[in-house]
């Protein structure tokens, strides 16, 4: 969690994640190569331990259900896992945001 | 008179409740994880100060957490609950074949004899094991590709392995209840296993001496008389005293043999207890009076205990993990309930009052008794 090397984006978490993770605010995570779901949430699993199986199923690596992926006024949560994120996030000009679902009644 | 320490799993976080060995004056302590679901905690009987916690959200998944310090902080361990080889499949509600998923943690059981193992119930229904306290999880896959393994079926509440009973001096023995599979035992180390319901005679599926199949909702067994085994089966009260070769009714005079807990008393290997609920679908007591019922003949004979529980216009209920015992010499017991009421006895339930009134909806109450 450091904003030099690499490509430094910045990620924001729903407030349950913040509470296992230990963190206020938002976070930024070096992300090498290409920046994209996959590699974002890598670098964020490999910083915060604790988050792995949150975000992602442990079995099929795939979004769970009820957490949904922003960036830049945009939902991205049905975008492939390996394709690029927007510009503005690359240049962490925007915030990568990762929110639990509205859901219930 | 040492003091005493009640571990309650609510639907929105954790709740340490302590007091003195005198158990009039507490200390409600949470909600820790709030938000959170939390299905169960329990302290390691080797170290009390060590507690796992399973922590559990339909958005973000299982968390495990671990104290040192008695559940005053806490610390993320391991969550990796993945299946050992190919998961296989199970029958859905409708008797299609499903994969083996994991969902939730049911049920930590701190290891009797070491206070870095601990064993986890989940589901989809199976048995882990971790030696570091709780860092990594091993599955005891003998259980889960047993030969029955794709005829079990999930209860209304999940196909989850809820129940986790330790031979008090044999590590190897271990008993486990599905829901809704049944009961299975394994006499070395988890390596293999066997179904063990001969006698639950089920009425409410299509073969009710089925050799799998049976809605068993909970097993307690005295460490003193570690043959007799307790159950409340979905509907039933049961008893083994072969160690689970057989079982036989002693629902007797309950006003309902449904229910979900089953505890025995600490110091009276034939005391047991249950909340007999009106029905799978009303799940609330009958009469809208929360009694507890107590047999001190291991069964068949139940006598209401009613002194302080509410007796008109309640209908909340009591889970499976949902009820627990101290180990004072005047047996405390303690349940709660739906409703997040935590009811307390001092005197092996003749009389009872509520430690706290307006939790989230009780899931489950583990106590310990402190040095």
């Amino acid at each position: 969690m450091n904003d030099i090397g690499g490509d430094s984006v910045r990620v924001v978490l729903p407030a349950h994640l913040r509470a296992i993770a230990r963190i206020q605010g938002e976070v930024r995570v070096d992300v090498s190569g290409a920046v994209t779901q996959r590699t974002v949430l890598d670098a964020l699993e490999t910083e915060f331990p604790m988050l792995r199986g949150t975000i992602r199923d442990r079995a099929t690596a795939r979004r769970r259900a009820f957490v949904r992926f922003f960036a830049c006024g945009e939902d991205l949560s049905h975008e492939e896992p390996d394709a690029p994120l927007p510009e503005r996030v690359v240049q962490a000009e925007e915030p990568f945001r990762i929110i639990g679902a509205m859901a219930g009644g | 008179m040492g003091g005493t320490r009640v571990l309650v799993g609510t639907r929105k976080g954790a709740f340490v409740l302590t007091s003195d060995g005198g158990r009039s004056d507490w200390t409600v302590d949470g909600p820790h994880f709030p938000g959170w679901e939390v299905y169960h905690l329990k302290g390691s009987p080797v170290n009390p100060d060590r507690i796992y916690a399973s922590q559990t959200s339909g958005w973000f998944g299982q968390v495990i957490q671990r104290s040192d310090d008695g559940g005053a902080s806490w610390e993320t361990v391991g969550n990796d609950f993945t299946y050992d080889g190919v998961p296989g499949e199970h029958q859905w509600y409708d008797g299609s074949l499903r994969p083996w998923a994991f969902t939730r943690v049911w049920h930590l059981e701190p290891s009797l004899h070491d206070a870095e193992t601990v064993y986890a119930g989940v589901e989809d229904a199976a048995l882990f094991k971790s030696t570091d306290g709780g860092a990594q999880w091993a599955e005891l896959s003998g259980l889960r590709q047993h030969d029955t393994g794709p005829q079990w079926q999930p209860g209304a509440g999940g196909m989850c392995l809820h129940t986790i009973v330790q031979h008090p001096t044999d590590p190897d023995r271990l008993y486990v209840a599905i829901s809704a599979a049944g009961a299975f035992r394994t006499t070395d180390g988890g390596r293999t296993w066997e179904p063990i319901n001969k006698g639950l005679r089920s009425g409410e599926i299509p073969d009710e001496d089925s050799e799998v199949g049976h809605c068993v909702h909970r097993i307690d067994m005295h460490p003193a008389n570690p043959d007799v085994l307790y159950m409340q089966k979905h509907w039933d009260v049961m008893r083994s005293k072969d160690g689970g070769d057989t079982w036989h009714e002693v629902s007797g005079n309950l006003p309902s043999d449904f229910g979900f807990p089953i505890t025995v008393h600490a110091h009276e290997p034939e005391t047991v207890y249950v909340v007999p609920i009106l029905s799978d679908s009303h799940h609330f007591p009958p009469d809208g009076r929360l009694r507890v019922y107590r047999s001190r003949t291991g069964g068949d004979e139940w006598e209401a205990l009613t002194d302080g529980l509410p007796q008109e216009n309640c209908y909340v209920n009591v889970l499976r993990d949902a009820m627990a015992v101290d180990q004072h010499e005047s047996c405390g017991v303690y349940f709660g309930t739906s409703g997040g009421q935590v009811y307390a006895s001092r005197d092996s339930g003749d009389s009872w009052s509520p430690i706290v009134r307006d939790l989230p909806a009780v899931l489950s109450v583990e106590v310990q008794t402190l040095p």
